[in-house]
């Protein structure tokens, strides 16, 4: 929870600023749904909202959470502690129970939680959610409405807008059979109408997030959608999660815009048929996570080689190898900036938040177009599947038209020229000269042909390296958060944002002089960050990843080689799981307290 | 602008496309080495059908014969190892209006790529490849190849090859190719003709072109040229139903040196006018609403 603290009263009352609910479960008992539902809701009512979600990897399912943050102010985090767990087993109830505050509110399922700990004064109600929704739909469905039953509790016990609560359950399951929104709409009835002992209702505050035309949404929905705004209209994949709905979306999306996306039979094939595209005058797009980015290496690396843009997402997951598929993490920069053979050049970004992810798109079709080199953006599991709430980008002042340059080419035209950052010819563009480019993976001179030069190869290594120089002198520095100058300066990369931003409050709450900057543009890093870094004492990445052999994390290896100062230090992690702000404050004391 | 651009026509242009036009730069290529003959009869034949030449894409991977591109005044792009394929696939999806033509090795293209060849095969992929079988790695020096026969001693197998070799026609057609043809690079009016047609093909047409390796395996083909005391047996299609797959199969069978000419040939629907219907259906739903406005409705839904 956001500082200042929120209390959930036992006692009747009672507004809210915000409340953290847990639902605990199995995956099969919907409980993503709930959470999606909440999220949208909350978009719809001016509330700030995020959500957490683990999911086991196996399709069988297995335990699941669903982690809702509503709330009427800045909503920064998924929430360090629950204030109400909703508990559908034993083992939910037995693995989740210490993620509730002291305090808190449990609800379970008194037909499944048979033990219960009478702990840390938090209030226990129990409730045959299993036998409440068999006695409302019926002995058969009773898997499938216990989650509706459970929103419509929730709606009741919150006094959240229930029209419109039921307007998003109709949409979403209208499309079905009629009688799936028959069953869900009785479920929710039975769950909004059941007593729930001497529990009160609580109410939140108007929301004040007050801009017109809200959602709410997913970071994978986001990125899809921005890069549909940034002109990318072909595209290749191999599914993989939690990359996977980028490209079913896309899949299903670029038809409507005249592009194709393409299923490729494995992740090297993706990437070549994205690098076509990318050839025959399109900007392309691939992507993947964990594995597939490192089958992708080589090609990648032709595309800095032969100077052809591309957009690579990385929706980043635990790794190493199949790794942790399911969960958080932040390991691949140092793959997305150096992962193949060679001197690369190559540019990197990563969106702060879910709204983010749709304008890091539109700034990767920017660099990939302007400096025909490919851009990686590095997205992680949270922001892939956490829904938040803002307002709808507007798509006029955002939009680029796709565009193929097939103009004839003249006599001075050259797909490598040394002095400068050029475009390739596509094919079905006339030369002039009537002299054809080659587009090559072998060093080469101007005109594409392979030259093995021992001045050529340097002088086209410093031409492809000019592009990030270009591109550091072009790129913003990081707002700050907070202080612009103090004790420490906190910078986050990717989805770590929400949680550095919360600390950083908190901190300076305990009366430390605290900064927070974001990088999202990470490699190059834009000039000019040593004037930022100046004023503080210590300079503290924060990143979830291991810090190795160093004792540092990858973005602060990276901003010492950059800037070679003993100030910069790390507050690292590798458990799979989205920061704590407590996590993070307590690292960053201790940096300040010289340990 | 918009990126759609109508199809490819091979329709005769204005300034007429002359052979000397295609020619770049001298080939790097062993003198006496069988891949001459197939970029001398490309020039020929491209010459001949009068595409444009702004119009021909050669795409190649890497080996010998995978230098191709450099040695073709068009659009070209010599990519990695194994993958011509699928960036080849990349350009005539998003580009039905340009001619997209891969070369490559054996190596190139059963080993690294060998994956790659199955699935461009069974999405009848509109493109035409032309596998030059030198049946050892050339531009490497000389080790053992997927189409290398047993008993045959390279720098891997000192003592002989002892992995059967794969048949490149029944490979090729349990991939779903739609146009399946061997030639032999010794046979000049033979190649013409083959190329030709499957450059008139609508869909993934490949050939596998027996192209010797005069530094490594000199003498590999004689068996298949009537020059060196072979036999250059081609099939007749009076006699052979091109649609037969099961007849493709006992011609694969032959022992060295095979059939040449076309094994298989069918019309299949390709994957650009599969991924075309649904792009039209797609658009035909929306009522002609423009692609900024779909973007708009999109996320008006989401609220
Ligand atoms: C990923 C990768 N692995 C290995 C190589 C080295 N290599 C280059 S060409 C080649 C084999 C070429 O054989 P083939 O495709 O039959 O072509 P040829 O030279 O015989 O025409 C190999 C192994 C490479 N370039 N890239
Ligand atoms: S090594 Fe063999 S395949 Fe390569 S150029 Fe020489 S003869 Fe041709
Ligand atoms: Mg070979």
């Amino acid at each position: 929870m956001s500082a200042p603290a929120v209390s959930v009263p036992s006692s009747p009352s009672h507004t809210l600023r915000n409340a953290v609910i847990r639902l605990a479960g199995n995956s099969q008992d919907g409980i993503q749904s709930i959470g999606g539902f909440l999220g949208r809701l909350a978009g719809r009512t001016a509330h700030e909202v995020m959500t957490y979600m683990t999911i086991p990897s196996t399709i069988s399912g297995g335990p699941s959470i669903f982690q809702v943050h509503l709330g009427s102010g800045e909503v920064l985090t998924a929430g360090d502690e629950a204030d109400v767990l909703v508990a559908f087993y034993q083992h939910s109830y037995d693995s989740h129970i210490s993620a509730l505050r002291n305090g808190g509110i449990c609800l379970y399922d008194s037909g499944e939680v048979n033990e219960i700990k009478n702990e840390r004064g938090i209030h226990h109600f129990g409730i045959p959610l299993t036998a409440a929704t068999v006695e409302a739909l019926g002995g058969s469905a009773r898997d499938r409405g216990k989650n509706m039953l459970v929103l419509g509790l929730i709606c009741a016990v919150f006094g959240l807008d229930k029209e419109k609560l039921v307007t998003i359950v109709t949409r979403q399951f209208g499309k079905k059979d009629e009688s799936v929104l028959r069953n869900a709409l009785l479920a929710f009835d039975a769950g909004y109408a059941y007593q729930i002992g001497d529990l009160e209702k609580f109410a939140f505050e108007p929301g004040e997030a007050q801009e017109a035309n809200r959602i709410s949404t997913d970071g994978n929905q986001m990125l899809s959608l921005g890069l549909l705004a940034a002109g990318v209209r072909y595209g290749s994949a191999y599914p993989i999660t939690p990359w996977s709905p980028i490209m079913e979306t896309l899949r299903i999306e670029l038809p409507k815009y005249g592009g194709i996306f393409v299923q490729a039979e494995d992740e090297l094939a993706a990437i070549s048929m994205a690098i076509g595209a990318s050839f025959a005058g399109h900007l392309a797009i691939t992507g993947s996570s964990g594995p597939g980015i490192s089958l992708k290496q080589e090609a990648l690396g032709y595309a800095s080689m032969a100077e052809l843009p591309l957009i690579v997402v990385n929706v980043q997951r635990g790794g190493p190898s199949t790794g942790l598929p399911t969960s958080v993490e932040q390991s691949d920069l140092m793959q997305a900036i150096y992962g193949s053979h060679g001197d690369t050049p190559r540019f990197v970004l990563a969106p702060k938040d879910v709204e983010d992810c749709f304008y890091i798109a539109l700034e990767a079709g920017r660099i990939a177009r302007k400096y025909s080199c490919p851009v990686i953006i590095l997205s992680d599991q949270a922001l892939s599947s956490r829904i938040e709430a803002f307002t709808e980008p507007d798509v006029d002042k955002h939009w680029v038209e796709p565009s193929l340059d097939l103009s004839p080419r003249g006599e001075e035209f050259r797909p490598y020229p040394l002095d400068k950052t050029t475009r390739h010819a596509p094919p079905g563009s006339k030369m002039a000269a009537g002299k054809y480019p080659h587009i090559s993976g072998l060093e080469h001179d101007e005109w594409g042909h392979p030259s093995g030069n021992a001045k050529m190869h340097q002088e086209m290594t410093n031409k492809r390296r000019q592009k990030l120089l270009d591109a550091a002198a072009e790129f913003p520095l990081p707002e700050i958060h907070g202080e612009s100058a103090g004790d420490a300066l906190l910078i986050a990369w990717g989805s770590a944002w929400g949680p550095v931003k919360e600390a950083t409050d908190r901190l300076r709450s305990e009366g430390y002089h605290i900064g927070a900057a974001n990088m999202r543009h990470l490699h190059p890093m834009p000039n000019g960050l040593e004037k930022v870094f100046a004023g503080y004492k210590h300079v503290i990445a924060v990143e979830m990843n291991d810090s190795g052999a160093y004792g540092f994390g990858q973005l602060a290896m990276l901003l010492r080689a950059r800037y070679a100062d003993p100030k910069i230090k790390s507050v690292c992690k590798t458990d799979g799981l989205a920061f704590r702000v407590r996590e993070i404050v307590t690292g960053v004391e201790k940096h300040l307290a010289g340990k | 602008m918009s990126t759609a651009v109508a199809p490819a026509t091979a329709a005769p242009v204005a300034d007429k496309l002359t052979k000397k036009q295609l020619i770049a730069d001298h080939p790097t290529w062993c003198p006496g080495c069988g891949d001459f003959a197939v970029l001398a009869v490309f020039y020929k034949v491209l010459e001949k059908l009068q595409i444009p030449q702004e119009k021909i894409v050669v795409v190649a991977g890497i080996g010998c014969s995978s230098r191709f591109p450099y040695f073709m005044n068009t659009h070209s792009l010599h990519f990695i190892h194994g993958r011509a394929l699928p960036l080849a696939t990349g350009v005539s999806l998003s580009r039905p209006d340009v001619h997209v033509f891969v070369f490559g090795g054996d190596g190139d293209g059963f080993s690294i790529g060998g994956n790659h060849l199955n699935h461009a095969a069974r999405k009848n992929i509109k493109l035409t490849y032309v596998i030059m079988d030198n049946f050892v790695y050339g531009l490497t020096k000389n080790q053992t190849s997927p189409t290398t026969p047993i008993g045959r001693k390279s720098k891997t197998d000192p003592i002989g090859a002892i992995d059967r070799p794969i048949n490149p026609m029944k490979q090729l057609l349990a991939s779903g190719a739609t146009f399946i043809g061997r030639t032999h690079a010794t046979q000049v009016k033979h190649m013409d003709e083959l190329f030709t047609r499957a450059i008139e093909h609508d869909g993934f047409s490949v050939i596998e072109c027996l192209s010797e390796c005069t530094m490594f395996y000199p003498g590999a083909f004689d068996d298949g040229n009537p020059r060196k005391g072979g036999a250059f047996d081609v099939i007749d299609e009076k006699q052979h139903d091109v649609k037969d797959d099961v007849a493709a199969f006992k011609l694969a069978d032959l022992p060295s040196p095979g059939k040449f000419g076309v094994f298989y040939q069918v019309n299949r629907p390709t994957k650009n006018e599969l991924e075309q219907r649904w792009i039209d259906d797609s658009q035909a739903k929306l009522g002609g609403a423009s692609q900024k406005d779909i973007l708009k409705k999109r996320f008006e839904a989401m609220r």
